[in-house]
């Protein structure tokens, strides 16, 4: 489907100026360094709309016995106000990742009708003049709850008796997704060792410091929507926004313009859209809506949230024969967005991680409670999935007493058993883990890492390595598999490359950046292919008038999908331009050689060379004759004694059109919607340093090495900052991050007071290592970069506290490991209590204190 | 309603604001100085950040109010359009000290106060001094790296 | 927010008048009111901005130093009277908030506002400051009253604050990952004349406090392991989502001795714990 290249890597080489692998300066900070960024809160600033705010839940579950507006309609400044009986003719809010099997789906209404199912569910909205005029309306609404009893927890939630969240769904299971692989039960059987655990991998939240804002404004005259949004998806988005308003969609037009960060949080299609554009479509003015902080603790999709119960089986020599993983997975209020794909497929699938184990037995089990819903959050799905297999694996080490490194590499997938087929039915294509964790452990220095904790134990200090080696299937995705696996949107992504008469180029791409500087990255590609200047290219996302089809960004796939797009659209555009430069210098296309924007006649054109030089000049002669007879005028004499042509002048030459090989059409531009064959695999290995202090439970991060491989690297500068930043959000979760509900499920969590984020101090400088082997799945052999990090920072940092506290008797601290959480876990062990599953809940805080309570 | 006046980036301003309205507000709303953002709502991540009579300050908790006869600068001052680039910038750029930029306009003028300070601290010094800077991008790694030699370059400039 | 008028009065005396009006507050550096009136804690009708006319002064007076309510906690850290006379108040003042909020900050606003993990409380009641308003002098074990809450009547303002020097003194504290101010904090000083003061801030629901029974097990000697063991804090203590009371009641007891012992130690100071990170030193 549109893949002009095949899997043999004639790749792409760099141009000395600019081009794929050149560690690039951003083209656009100066911009954005000046104070130019112009994100949707800054359009609003700027522009006169109605603002809009949104009444929320305040409980976790109820009733909705009545809603009275007729207060708030009166207040100074109100023009309008919606509820559920106002949307009667609107859609309800979309999943676009249903989990397979899952045959009720229930949507979340844009505005709640008869019931409220977590707090912070949108209940109705006001637009007024100015942001205090819609906070007082909202002040004067009145909604008569009756309080349901709420359920806030996934295993509490599937006990007999819950809190039944929607009538169709008896006992809020969302979906039961199961995949197996070989034969578990004899592997269990004939195993020496089983290891088995009950993990938590709590909820957490994207915080982008950018929230969400949108700024819609539909104009009556021509029947047209213009809608600004905060958006990862500008295209799903936009599908999304005119299904639900009943619109068509050559009549919207949806601008995701500089994005504040997305994490995944971006991706879902949410309320707030839908709510302004009706509310633009009422009123006939633009209507605005930007998320408060404390807001987008509620109403921004969360991450993560799983139970785990996981089990290995193990010979004696370390080799892992078996692995049997129930997942309990929490979905929240509603079925949303990609919410229980994620951890169906990317965790259902990904549990054995880079090792060969070949009897698998997993199963999903997704659960709605009365808490926000979850979706995607860098690493969707796969965090989860190499938290658990890398936590058993150190476990099993330390069963064993054999070095994690060790055992590691007994249980790689070898590179030469690539393409390997795992059990779960993903295909890892490519790679060398072995060679990749070497590299790190040589990075880090391991061998003398050891003697250090050695030298350090004796003097009664907690030292700890900690190993992670990860990998990430990304790239969505083969558009015909995504439907197989309940995904409603394409796989595919698009690019189209349009060369102006000046032989400038604009880039058009279906992806979005919210931050990972797709401007320069996708310029580079096509700079590689164009041999243009990078200042000459110009790079556009993120508007569906100017972009007509896109996918997005989420799952690492930019620059493996998106930017082989743009090198194919960019290789069709040369293939044209060498005919045009061919026709010029009278040669054929292979006499020539193209370098830095100029075409040149090769110098080893031989004899048949000069047949055809002769032949093109007979032709010539022909039409110049023929074109004089039948229409009594002169053709313009070309000089074809030239013996280069530059780019620029082949650009002028397709836009006018009036010296062009016979038969070719004008113009120089070429699309290219490129749809991966097989999902992609990158993978990398973590090292985390840390020291901890047992007396305060206080965690230093000395060292953090990683060594990963995304295949082909488009700009090092850019996959050096992806995994900065991807290892410190990995960090937070392993650290200090966590949404955390009461009991009746109100958030405890409303700011950054109560939300740690990691801040400079708390984090090392990172050390970097990188292998590029490229993958054979796509042009560029790119894999992906964007989530890698964050996949491998928290196991690799908590295999390194657990490493470090080791000698006390300690073999888990939850996640995060807050100081308390680590000091609780080495008060337990000190007083000879078990650790591992040791904290059921993180919501009781007073019940798990009173039963820490040291025995005096 | 009360008034207000004011130096912002070199020019003389007066307007008419409410008691409540903070600087960021004032800054981005009536005089489309939309370079400086709001991050959040409890004075923590500093994406806010402007210099006030040449002291960095968060002005989501400023009262515009409380700038009468106050010499403001925001990023947009730091380099007028048409002029390079300062230093800071420069640097930042360099080193790919930004990704989204939302923090970014908060991080340079941050950082122009620590070089004000302290002229060229150390690595563990900037991360410290970063305390009221939340990023989500970078993993602050280049953030600091940039700081470093922005503040090289500024106090080799001023030698 | 409500709306609310503003007022920058010229003299301390039309400060007085318009702050005991009904409905009024007072306005230093904001970075306490202010956030806590956008998160709807405060609505006041009028704000009293006593920027300019309050002392910034920070000097050595009969062998104490006053620090004037005005002076930022910017201006506190770096004074060379405090680096020559006090330092571990110059250094716990350099650890307060962030630079940002540091340059805005006030000694009289953090005095005023008694947060329930506020430092300069600490300091006060471990060092036994006195307090100096407009009608009258306070010593800050009367000052500091409850959570959030002083001695001051409406219209009274602080004037400025009196710390005696002690030459042993250290602070120690832990912070809070998220909001980043101490989830425990404890200041240590033994004066040359007085006995061991402990003031623990941070951990009591009712704000700073001065912790009796560890000050009566250091009259054996101002050594930390004279507070081994020393048995549960007597104050409630506050919960939240990164201590419970076990571990803040254990954490008070970690930190005050390692208060005491850098207090005791070569180098007195100020030590700040952040996660993630290695252990700061001042």
């Amino acid at each position: 489907m549109g893949q002009s290249s095949h899997l043999s890597l004639h790749g792409p080489t760099a141009a000395d100026h600019g081009g794929i692998g050149r560690p690039i300066t951003r083209l656009e900070d100066e911009r954005l360094l000046r104070g130019g960024g112009c994100y949707v809160s800054d359009l609003i600033a700027s522009s006169k709309p109605l603002r809009v705010k949104v009444l929320r839940s305040p409980h976790a579950h109820a009733r909705i016995r009545a809603i009275d507006v007729a207060a708030a309609r009166r207040l100074p400044g109100v023009v309008e106000l919606l509820t559920a009986d106002d949307l009667k003719n609107i859609g309800e809010l979309p999943c676009d990742w249903v989990a397979p099997g899952m045959d009720v789906v229930p949507l979340q209404p844009v505005l709640a009708r008869d019931r409220v199912r977590y707090v912070g569910e949108p209940v109705a909205a006001v637009a007024a003049e100015t942001a205090h005029a819609a906070d007082d309306a909202l002040a004067g609404i009145t909604v008569a709850y009756e309080r349901m009893p709420a359920v806030v927890d996934q295993e509490a939630a599937i006990k007999e008796g819950a809190p039944r969240l929607h009538d169709a769904v008896p006992s809020n299971i969302a979906f039961r997704f199961r995949r197996a692989g070989g034969n578990v039960a004899r592997a269990f059987a004939q195993a020496d060792v089983v290891i088995r655990r009950r993990f938590i991998n709590n909820r957490v939240t994207a915080a982008p410091l950018e929230g969400r804002a949108v700024l819609s404004d539909f104009d009556a005259r021509v029947g047209r929507l213009t809608h600004h949004t905060s958006s990862q998806l500008p295209h799903a988005h936009a599908r999304s926004l005119g299904e639900c308003l009943g619109l068509p969609l050559h009549k919207l037009r949806l601008v995701a313009p500089d994005i504040g960060g997305g994490f995944g949080a971006k991706l879902g299609f949410y309320a707030e859209d839908v709510v302004c554009a009706v509310l633009s479509m009422r009123t006939g003015r633009s209507c605005a809506w930007a998320e408060g902080r404390g807001e987008s603790f509620l109403a921004t999709t969360h991450g993560r949230d799983q139970i785990q119960y996981v089990e290995l089986a193990a010979r004696r020599d370390g080799r892992m024969i078996g692995l049997r993983a129930r997942l309990v997975t929490d979905i929240g209020a509603y079925a949303l967005g990609m919410g229980p794909g994620v951890p169906a497929i990317n965790t259902g699938l990904s549990v054995t991680g880079l090792y060969r184990i070949a009897n698998v037995e997993t199963e999903v089990i997704g659960v709605y409670t009365n808490r926000t819903p979850t979706g995607p959050y860098r690493g969707a799905g796969h965090p989860e999935a190499s938290f658990l297999i890398e936590r058993l694996v150190d476990d099993l080490a330390r069963e064993l007493a054999l070095d994690p490194a060790e055992l590691r590499r007994r249980n790689f997938v070898p590179s030469s058993a690539m393409p390997y087929r795992l059990p779960t039915g993903l295909t890892l294509d490519s790679g060398d883990y072995a060679a990749n964790m070497e590299t790190a452990l040589t990075l880090a220095g391991y061998a003398e890492l050891r003697q250090r904790q050695t030298q350090l134990r004796k003097e009664g200090r907690y030292f700890g390595i900690g190993l992670a080696t990860i990998s990430e299937s990304s790239g969505v995705g083969p558009s015909m598999a995504m439907g197989a696996v309940g995904f409603r949107r394409a796989g595919h992504e698009s690019a189209r490359v349009v060369v102006h008469a000046d032989g400038r180029a604009t880039v058009f791409c279906g992806t979005q950046s919210t931050g990972q500087g797709h401007a320069t990255s996708l310029a580079q590609i096509a700079a590689s292919v164009l041999g243009i200047a990078l200042d000459d290219i110009e790079v556009v996302e993120g508007d569906t008038l100017a972009v007509p089809f896109g996918t997005g960004t989420f799952n690492s796939r930019s620059m493996a999908i998106g930017g082989s797009a743009v090198y194919e659209a960019a290789r069709k555009v040369m293939e044209k331009a060498k005919k045009i430069a061919a026709y010029k210098l009278q040669r054929r296309p292979r006499d020539l050689i193209y370098k830095n924007g100029v075409f040149r006649i090769t110098a080893h054109a031989g004899a048949s060379t000069s047949i055809a030089h002769l032949g093109k000049k007979v032709g010539e002669k022909v039409i110049r004759a023929v074109f004089k007879w039948r229409s009594g005028l002169e053709l313009p004499v070309t000089r074809r004694d030239t013996e280069v042509v530059t780019f620029a002048d082949i650009a002028r030459a397709a836009h006018l059109g009036q010296d062009l090989p016979l038969g070719m059409a004008p113009g120089l531009e070429a699309s290219h919607f490129f749809d991966p064959t097989d999902m992609l695999f990158d993978y990398g290995t973590h090292v985390a340093v840390v020291e901890v202090d047992p007396e305060t439970g206080h965690i230093a991060l000395l060292r953090h090495v990683m060594v990963d491989d995304c295949g082909r690297i488009i700009n090092p500068l850019l996959v050096e900052g992806q995994a900065h930043g991807g290892a410190a959000q990995g960090i937070g979760q392993a650290l200090m991050e966590a949404m955390v509900h009461g009991d009746g499920g109100e958030p405890l969590v409303r700011s950054y007071s109560e939300y740690a984020m990691p801040h400079a101090t708390d984090l090392p400088s990172f050390e970097t290592g990188h292998m590029e082997i490229p993958t054979k799945l796509n042009p560029l052999g790119v894999r992906g970069v964007g989530e890698g990090a964050t996949i491998g920072a928290t196991p690799a940092v908590v295999n390194a506290v657990l490493d470090a506290l080791a000698p006390l008797g300690v073999t888990e601290v939850p996640i995060p490991m807050t100081p308390m959480q680590v000091w609780r876990a080495v008060e337990r062990a000190r007083h000879g209590l078990a650790t591992a599953d040791m904290d059921r809940s993180h919501r009781d805080l007073s019940a798990v204190g009173k039963a820490m309570q040291p025995q005096k | 309603m009360p008034a207000v006046s004011m130096t912002v980036n070199g020019r003389a301003v007066h307007r008419e604001v409410e008691g409540r309205t903070m600087l960021v507000d004032f800054l981005r709303e009536q005089l489309g100085l939309t370079g400086t953002h709001v991050g959040c709502d409890t004075t923590q991540c500093g994406a806010c950040v402007v210099h006030v009579n040449g002291l960095a300050i968060k002005s989501c908790t400023m009262l515009a109010l409380q700038c009468d006869s106050a010499l403001v600068t925001t990023i947009e001052g730091l380099a007028p359009p048409g002029t390079p680039l300062h230093p800071m910038q420069a640097a930042f750029r360099q080193h790919h000290a930004l990704q989204c930029g939302y923090c970014t306009s908060g991080m340079v003028m941050m950082a122009l106060d620590i070089v004000r300070r302290l002229g060229e601290p150390d690595e563990a010094t900037i991360r410290e001094e970063l305390k009221g800077n939340i990023c989500r991008c970078t993993g602050y790694h280049n953030i600091v790296k940039a700081i470093a030699a922005g503040a090289a370059a500024m106090v080799a400039s001023h030698a | 927010m409500r709306d609310f008028v503003y007022h920058r009065p010229a003299s301390l005396e039309e400060a007085r008048r318009l702050a005991a009006e009904d409905g009024a507050l007072l306005l230093a550096g904001g970075q306490t009111l202010l956030r806590d009136m956008k998160r709807g804690r405060h609505a006041p009708a009028s704000l009293i901005d006593v920027t300019g006319i309050v002392s910034k002064q920070i000097e050595l007076r009969d062998g104490a130093i006053w620090i004037g309510a005005g002076a930022t906690h910017a201006e506190v850290a770096s004074s060379a009277v405090l680096q020559q006379h006090l330092h571990v108040l110059a250094a716990l003042v350099g650890h307060i908030g962030d630079p940002a909020v540091r340059n805005r900050g006030t000694m009289g606003g953090a005095l005023a506002a008694n947060e329930p993990a506020g430092d300069y409380p600490a300091a006060c009641l471990a060092l036994g400051a006195t307090v100096h308003t407009t009608g009258r002098n306070i010593a800050a074990a009367d000052f500091f009253v409850d959570n959030g809450r002083t001695m001051l009547e409406p219209g009274e303002i602080i004037t400025g604050a009196t710390f005696p020097i002690s030459g042993r003194a250290a602070y120690v504290k832990f912070l809070n990952p998220a909001a980043r101010y101490a989830m425990v904090g404890v200041f240590a000083a033994s004066a040359a004349d007085g006995g061991p003061r402990i003031a623990v801030t941070g951990a009591g629901t009712h704000g700073a406090f001065r912790w009796q029974e560890a000050e009566l097990a250091l009259t054996a000697g101002f050594v930390a392991e004279n507070l081994r063991g020393i048995g549960p804090l007597p104050e409630r203590l506050v919960e939240d989502l990164f201590a419970d009371a076990a571990y803040r009641g254990h954490l008070a007891e970690v930190l005050a001795r390692r208060a005491v012992a850098l207090a005791s130690g070569p180098a007195p100071g100020v030590t700040v714990l952040t996660h993630g990170s290695r252990e700061i030193d001042r």
